[in-house]
């Protein structure tokens, strides 16, 4: 039944197993990870292709706002504060959006890492995607992992010299690239490209490029898997987010153990042999130089590698898929109770499978419904009403707003008639990028009228502004009440503003103070 | 090594020092604390090297990058005079009503005045340029010398009754205290603040009218509007300058206070003098 001349077995040492873990001050042993395929490696294939396609083209996307504004989709002007992204454009005080989507992230990565472990860690992080690329590049150059090992030992040699040099020109390369397409983001990106190649840029842009393209390279090409085991954080938070029915990438133990490299002659010999041949593809071809068969543990990003590596040697045995799995806690601690038969023995092969080698009933699966319980409601509940209050608070906005300040030095003055004349800094903000011609009135105060300095008419309660497209427009406005309609010290009063061609329209209860009568 | 020690409990090898049977665990630094703290030291070298560190005996090592905080400062205070010169230029060749004209201009000279302002006249006319009893509000619209921008500039250049100005605004109320007699005082006391509000004894008012005819109507005008020719103020609005109703009339009559502004243009120039201008003609009152 086992066919195990089809199974490469792989000189394998899990560099930070728990069993061989170094101390913090020896130097780092290097990890070599083999290729592997099957459906996670496609799907991380695909995961790259569209984040690092989102990442380098995004920035030359184009999106008409007329005349006033720039036409990059996605733009974060500094020099102007406005943070552009598609149709929408948010002003300074408009921030809020963001650490509204900031909270999105961080509730979103509560409800994925709590159903389905660490995905970020896995799939989407850019430490791992990079990693990946610059894995791709290194695989290219140098071969896989028996190769590279075998370089790695090597004396250096013209060959050696060259193939190393040639990886980190590439890698040097690919980190430049990436700190490239960063400063795109915050100018145009056209502009700036010219600008970079003819050397003109901004010497702050060459500092950005600098600095990540040494991050890059630093971080994905030499660090590697130190950076999620000893500088990310959120491995730290793992052990809070995860619980019971969060899926995690297990190995079997119900079904693989115990392990032989000679299960045939076990079998033969009427040992008891599980599923695990011990061939080692799992260990060799993890990145983190880790051996999943020692348990779920802080060094595991869940890439999900080792089940394809598995499962390609399951498939050559004949066997089932998924002796490496996602599987929920709970279900790999049911079936170690029926393959320990209530743990009061060793994993027993006999209590998992059937005399004619089907899987017994009883034993638990996974499937979808399992990870959907209170907590992922919760979570999903918890996410989606940010994201619709932060819909709604965006088609509701104003693009119109007015900000008034009374002068409080001094608050009031007393004119040669006997009127009271305030003072105040009236701002308009003109939040769309198209000229406006806004209609300033005062509403109540009465007898009142107004004068603003640098505009060339009498007194009035109405005065039109032309505002310039997506600026604020700051106006000295003094307004004056007759003596014998003053009534109280301090009154209230209204600022209006209207768009006259729209309808859009904003008020500001302002205070008109006076010296108390008989002063 | 072939003399190693490896402690039995914890694994570890030992450095071979033995206090009464104590043997010290050989744990070295962490490799990356080690090369950072190698780097530590020769960036701090390379530093002393490249900046000012080394005290020697009556000044320090100037470092090869020739960086100086002085110069720093003395840099970016000649970049920002740098930027603000097309202004300046704009300012000196143009009068002050131009200036005011000019949007940015006017924004540039009254932010630069506002600034000279707060430093050279809050300490009479207040820091909203409000004033106080004997000292003008210059927010308002009544102006003893005239409100218009140019003569506001010609008060600052020159100041008031400032002796050591020869061009200075001059004039002066006298004293009535020998001329008058306390009735008469009393009487145009109540007149000149009929003018404006009531009085208490209405009496006086009649009176009055004829002390002013015969004493005051030289400067005040027959009207009691006043003269910006000398200075003389209004005495029908409701402003001011040494306070208001009859008692602090009647000491203005009696012995009067003559205010004194000193003549800026020698301590502050020409380009500032027409900046507080500009500002003090924005200030709301300005004609």
């Amino acid at each position: 039944m086992l066919d195990q001349t089809q199974v490469e077995r792989l000189e394998a040492e899990a560099v930070n197993s728990a069993k061989t873990r170094q101390p913090l001050y020896a130097a780092r042993k290097k990890i070599f990870p083999k290729r592997a395929s099957g459906r996670f490696r496609q799907f991380k294939w695909l995961v790259m292709a569209i984040t690092l396609g989102i990442y380098y083209l995004t920035p030359w996307l184009r999106w008409d706002r007329g005349p006033f504004a720039p036409d990059q989709a996605v733009l974060i002007d500094l020099a102007n504060r406005r943070f552009y992204f598609f149709f929408i454009e948010i002003w300074p005080q408009e921030f809020y959006y963001v650490a509204g989507l900031l909270m999105m992230a961080g509730v979103g990565l509560f409800l994925i890492t709590s159903t389905v472990g660490r995905a970020w860690c896995g799939y989407a992080c850019p430490q791992t995607v990079w990693v990946d690329l610059f894995l791709v590049v290194e695989r290219a150059i140098e071969g896989d992992r028996n190769a590279r090992i075998k370089l790695e030992t090597a004396p250096w040699s013209a060959r050696k010299l060259f193939l190393r040099a040639s990886k980190h020109a590439i890698w040097l390369v690919i980190a430049a690239a990436t700190g490239g397409a960063w400063i795109f983001y915050f100018a145009d990106a056209p502009k700036l490209l010219g600008e970079v190649v003819t050397g003109t840029a901004a010497p702050v842009a060459y500092v950005t490029i600098a600095v990540l393209t040494g991050t890059t390279y630093v971080f994905g090409g030499l660090m590697r898997e130190q950076v999620c085991t000893y500088m990310c954080p959120w491995p730290r938070i793992q052990a809070a987010m995860l619980d019971e029915n969060s899926l995690t990438v297990t190995y079997n133990d119900w079904r693989g153990e115990p392990r032989s490299r000679h299960a045939k002659k076990a079998l033969a010999a009427g040992l008891p042999a599980g599923d695990c041949v011990d061939c080692n593809a799992c260990v060799a071809v993890c990145p983190m130089g880790i051996d999943i068969r020692d348990g779920q543990q802080l060094e595991c990003i869940t890439c999900a590698l080792c089940i394809d590596a598995c499962d390609g040697v399951m498939d050559k045995l004949g066997r089932e898929r998924g002796l490496i799995s996602y599987a929920t806690l709970a279900d790999y601690n049911a079936n170690m109770a029926v393959a320990t038969a209530g743990g009061t023995g060793p994993v027993s092969p006999a209590l998992v499978r059937t005399p004619g080698g089907a899987f017994v009933d009883g034993l638990a699966h996974f499937h979808l419904g399992k990870i959907f319980r209170l907590r992922t409601y919760i979570y999903l509940g918890a996410w989606s009403a940010i994201g619709l209050a932060l819909v709604y608070s965006l088609l509701t906005r104003e693009r119109l707003e007015l900000n008034v300040l009374h002068d409080r030095n001094p608050q009031f003055v007393t004119l040669s008639d006997g009127s009271i004349r305030n003072g105040y800094t009236v701002k308009l903000l003109n939040m769309i990028p198209e000229p406006r011609t806004i209609e300033v009135t005062l509403q109540g105060l009465d007898g009142s009228e107004m004068s603003i300095v640098g505009i060339d008419q009498p007194p009035s309660r109405s005065f039109s502004i032309a505002a310039e497209p997506d600026r604020l427009k700051v106006l000295k406005v003094f307004v004056r009440q007759p003596a014998d309609q003053v009534k109280e010290p301090a009154q209230s009063f209204e600022f209006r503003i209207k768009d006259t061609a729209s309808s859009e329209s904003a008020e500001y209860t302002a205070s008109f103070n006076a010296p108390e009568k008989g002063k | 090594m072939s003399n190693e020690h490896i402690d039995e409990i914890s694994g570890v090898a030992t450095t071979g020092h033995e206090w009464d049977g104590i043997r010290e665990l050989n744990n070295p630094l962490p490799r990356w604390w080690v090369i950072t703290f190698y780097i530590t030291i020769a960036w701090a070298i390379a530093y002393t090297i490249a900046y000012p560190a080394w005290p020697m005996l009556s000044s320090a090592t100037k470092g090869v990058l020739g960086f100086s905080s002085r110069n720093d400062v003395k840099n970016e205070m000649a970049a920002a005079e740098t930027a603000k010169a097309k202004y300046v230029a704009a300012i000196q060749s143009k009068t002050v009503s131009e200036i005011a004209a000019d949007d940015a201009l006017r924004e540039f000279a009254v932010a630069a005045g506002g600034a000279a302002f707060k430093v050279n006249c809050v300490q009479c006319h207040g820091s909203g340029a409000q004033g106080s009893t004997d000292f003008p509000n210059l927010n308002d619209d009544d102006w003893l010398w005239g409100g218009k921008a140019e003569q506001i500039q010609q008060t600052i250049t020159h100041g008031i009754r400032f002796a050591a100005d020869a061009d200075t605004r001059q004039s002066e109320m006298p004293a009535f205290v020998d001329v008058l007699k306390p009735e008469q005082i009393a009487q145009v006391s109540a007149y000149v603040a009929s003018l404006s509000g009531p009085v208490l004894d209405k009496s006086l008012i009649e009176p009055g009218a004829k002390v002013f005819a015969d004493n005051c109507v030289a400067c005040h005008g027959e009207n009691a509007k006043g003269n910006r020719e000398l200075g003389a103020p209004d005495l029908t609005d409701a402003i001011w300058l040494h306070g208001s109703g009859e008692a602090a009339i009647a000491l203005q009559v009696h012995t009067p206070k003559n205010g004194v502004m000193p003549a800026w243009v020698g301590r502050l120039g020409e380009t500032t003098v027409k900046e507080l201008a500009v500002y003090v003609h924005s200030l709301g009152g300005g004609e």
